[in-house]
């Protein structure tokens, strides 16, 4: 049970941390400085839900590990993201979709959440579930800001609903260890939130008049270690100090 | 007289009796404000001053921007994203209380991608290894501070007012490029040594940031009068020297300047000369890093041109459907 749970929680804090870590590669470098300092916002505040996830993680784990050392020396194969996080952040129409994919996700997610057998879990939840709600407000503003605004927003915004929309069925990807937690009400049924974030998205989508693609390549694999050539990069960047001077206080 | 030769925006002559009333209310420590009346010369000292200070603000998230990815921890991490996100608000503070002197921010940051308009030249250092994290926040934001303690009470309300809350948060910094500092310099031989070279590296720019010595200093005189400068520029950088000297003997670490000793007689640590022909070939734009800055300053503005255009024309659209 502890380890079905340690799963999860890790599965939730790659989540956050490689979403964060994207998200705060705009740090600087925004479109301009409002925007610049409410993405990094964004960033901070999932940090510290990546960091709350990972402590609770470590606090169950067997072995004696620390958050940090479950964030920087894990490798690739024991990430279990979804690739949408992991994918190179693109242009500002591509992190604003799939940041409101994301905050979708973690909106309806928290607020199941709440309600979790599992105390720790639900405590992460009440406390992240105020962020992510203004985190979605912010994202879907955006989203109906560049789609009905000029041809060029918009141009860009299709493509980047095109190369995201397959990716986001893995969002809600299951295990039999995560099946084990629905069975007993640590967290919520998966498919049932499939079909709530399904209904807001199609919904979003419509107001912004874009197009859902009808095929591409169907994104699985993170829970179970398999990832895209992205996240090695990302990890290799991240992890750096604590791999070429292991063993150091920071 | 400390009026002789002030032209208005016409270039015609300043009119006598509104620039000694205007004196007198600075002598009496009274705070200019936005509508009040100033000769040309005192707005057109202020804007160069303050946009050049929100500049440094946004050209200074750059260095430690470059680090937000590869930070050591999560603590860590989120302590400097959250220090590059308070330098934006501070650029984004300063250039509004600049507005109010009549410039826009399109203006001044034409101003800053064309080369017109100055930052702190300090910015133009490359950040290679982490402990340049803790450097900067030590010196960097350490120096800062001495600047802009003074400007709390500038005689433009704005600026004042706007460098009281900044002045809160730079010493946050401080503490925090510090406490890297501290961890490091008593970590293992290869974390000690990484701090070392830090300091090595940042410390001559970081005197540099107080501007030229006060016998080349051209604006410093008439700045004094008006209160917009409290202390010279070698006052400041000795205030700086004398203060920093003990953290970095706290620290183990040492300042690379063989020049560097107490003066008993002069209750001051004496130094070494900067080198200022350094300092002038990176303001002219000579710096390691220059290029570098400006066209990730680029970079983003470019890249950023559509999604601005967007919002305005949607929030256009919105206006004209209500
Ligand atoms: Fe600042
Ligand atoms: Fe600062």
């Amino acid at each position: 049970m502890n380890k079905a749970i340690e799963h999860y929680l890790l599965r939730l804090a790659d989540t956050a941390l490689t979403q964060s870590q994207r998200i705060a590669e705009w740090c600087g470098h925004g479109p301009f400085l409002e925007e610049d300092i409410a993405l990094t916002n964004v960033a901070l505040d999932l940090l510290g839900h990546a960091k709350l996830l990972y402590e609770q993680a470590a606090e169950v784990s067997e072995q004696d590990v620390s958050a940090d050392d479950l964030a920087f020396l894990r490798d690739v194969d024991a990430f279990k993201n979804p690739i949408l996080t992991e994918l190179p952040r693109g242009d500002f129409a591509f992190t604003t979709l799939k940041q409101y994919f994301v905050d979708q996700f973690n909106v309806l997610l928290y607020q199941a959440l709440m309600d979790s057998q599992y105390q720790p879990l639900s405590d992460i939840a009440t406390k992240a579930l105020k962020e992510v709600r203004y985190h979605l407000t912010r994202s879907r503003d955006w989203c109906l800001r560049l789609s009905l605004s000029t041809d060029e927003a918009k141009q860009k915004m299709q493509a980047a609903l095109d190369d995201l929309y397959f990716y986001t069925p893995e969002l809600f990807e299951t295990d039999d260890q995560l099946n084990q937690l629905m069975a007993e009400s640590i967290i919520p049924d998966m498919s049932a939130l499939h079909n709530q974030w399904q209904q807001q998205v199609d919904e979003l989508l419509n107001k912004c008049q874009l197009k859902t693609p009808t095929s591409g390549w169907l994104a699985t694999g993170g829970l179970r270690g398999e990832h895209s050539e992205h996240l090695g990069y990302m990890l290799a960047d991240m992890q750096f100090l604590q791999r070429a001077y292991p063993g150091c206080e920071w | 007289m400390y009026s002789q030769g002030l032209q208005d925006a016409k270039g015609g002559p300043e009119p006598e009796g509104l620039l000694k009333a205007f004196q007198k209310r600075i002598d009496n420590e009274e705070k200019i404000e936005p509508r009040d009346w100033m000769p040309e010369a005192y707005r057109k000292t202020l804007i160069r001053q303050m946009s050049q200070h929100a500049h440094s603000e946004i050209v200074g998230q750059l260095p430690e921007g470059n680090w937000i990815t590869r930070a050591p921890t999560l603590k860590r991490k989120m302590i400097l994203l959250a220090k590059v996100q308070d330098e934006a608000g501070h650029g984004l503070y300063i250039y509004s209380a600049t507005e109010t002197l009549g410039i826009t921010r399109d203006e001044m940051t034409r101003q800053l991608l064309s080369g017109e308009a100055k930052y702190s030249s300090i910015f133009n250092y490359p950040t290679p290894s982490w402990a340049d994290m803790g450097a900067i926040g030590w010196l960097v934001d350490g120096a800062a501070i001495m600047n802009q303690v003074p400007l709390c009470r500038a005689s433009y309300g704005p600026y004042a007012r706007s460098m009281i809350r900044i002045c809160k948060e730079e010493s946050f910094h401080q503490r925090q490029g510090y406490d890297i500092m501290t961890v490091l310099a008593r970590g293992t031989a290869a974390q000690k040594k990484m701090a070392q070279d830090a300091l090595n590296r940042t410390w001559w720019p970081a005197l540099m940031m107080f501007g030229p010595s006060d016998k080349d200093s051209k604006h410093s005189a008439q700045s004094m009068q008006w209160k917009i400068k409290r202390f010279t520029n070698d006052d400041l950088r000795q205030k700086f020297v004398d203060a920093t000297v003990p953290q970095a003997e706290h620290l183990g670490l040492t300042i690379p300047d063989k020049d560097l000793k107490w003066n008993e007689d002069r209750g001051h640590y004496d130094f070494g000369e900067i080198d200022w022909q350094e300092f002038m070939e990176v303001i002219k734009g000579n710096g390691p890093c220059n290029k570098q800055r400006l066209r990730a300053r680029q970079k983003a503005h470019d890249e950023g041109e559509w999604v601005r255009k967007a919002a305005e024309v949607y929030q256009q659209k919105q206006q004209d459907a209500a």
